[in-house]
């Protein structure tokens, strides 16, 4: 069975590598190179997969989710400039591939447990544009 | 790593088969049979799947953008879909015929480094077709 749980980030970014002239930044990331940033309302769908516990008849307590959603991606980025606020931002060109990679990295391994797994991470960045990532393959 | 983008455009269409009788084409295809046509605000969402390249992305979001907008969007936005579009001239223009044009019209000549893997067209919010693409 899948879970999927949905969770709400706000923050800015810009699209661009430090190395290369402005020129091609704008052609490679378009208008998200702009030096000064601009904003999402990024939407975070995850999707868990496992049989659910006999005993609880869930697949995972949705609290515990919810709170490691928080903890390791919500509360770190929610209204904060990625690029400036949030590593490895600093370094990583946070485009919203490289965005969903990070937030597998942090929450696949407090999710992973007997008869659970993380399945896949949906990141909208608009309404109109969303990846997703199954880690690994 | 797939990204998908969604797209919209406007059309009108009529659903009819001259393989089957008047009364037939009405009973089978009720409203959408309608002589005078009717129209549908599509949306349209194209997946493609390949490795993050060193940019940090699947695919240049524009270098898509613009083949969607020549290939697909230029063809069918505020069209007939049976009067307009030749490559569906002698076929119903339903929507599963309709993505399997635009799935066709994507792939002929694609050169984008990640590859076409999905095609969805929501016709209303109500009902949607999905093609994979091998």
């Amino acid at each position: 069975m899948f879970l999927t749980r949905k969770a709400e980030f706000s923050a800015s970014h810009v699209c661009a590598n430090p190395a290369w002239s402005a020129e091609r930044n704008q052609a490679v990331y378009g208008n998200n190179a702009n030096p000064n940033g601009h904003g999402h309302n990024y939407v975070l769908e995850v999707t868990l997969t496992g049989d659910p516990d006999p005993v609880t008849g869930m697949v995972f307590d949705l609290r515990e989710l919810k709170e490691i959603l928080n903890r390791e991606v919500v509360d770190p980025m929610d209204h904060r400039f990625l690029n400036k606020e949030v590593p490895p931002f600093d370094r990583v060109i946070p485009t919203t591939e490289n965005l969903a990679v990070e937030i597998w990295k942090r929450i696949e391994p407090q999710i992973t447990r007997e008869g659970v797994s993380l399945h896949n991470v949906r990141l909208y960045e608009t309404g109109d544009l969303y990846v997703d990532y199954g880690g690994k393959r | 790593m797939r990204l998908t983008s969604r797209y919209r455009f406007s059309a009108s269409h009529r659903l009819d088969t001259p393989a089957l009788s008047p009364q037939e084409n009405q009973k089978l295809y009720g409203k959408c049979n309608n002589p005078h046509g009717h129209g549908h605000d599509y949306v349209l969402e194209i997946t493609v799947d390949g490795p993050v390249d060193a940019d940090g992305q699947v695919v240049n979001r524009e270098a898509l953008d613009a083949v969607v907008r020549e290939r697909v969007l230029a063809r069918l936005d505020h069209k007939n879909l049976n009067a307009d579009i030749p490559e569906l001239a002698g076929s119903v223009t339903t929507t599963e015929n309709l993505a399997t044009l635009v799935r066709k019209s994507l792939l002929d000549g694609w050169t984008l480094p990640a590859g076409l893997s999905g095609v969805r067209i929501s016709e209303t919010a109500r009902n949607t077709f999905e093609l994979e693409v091998a």
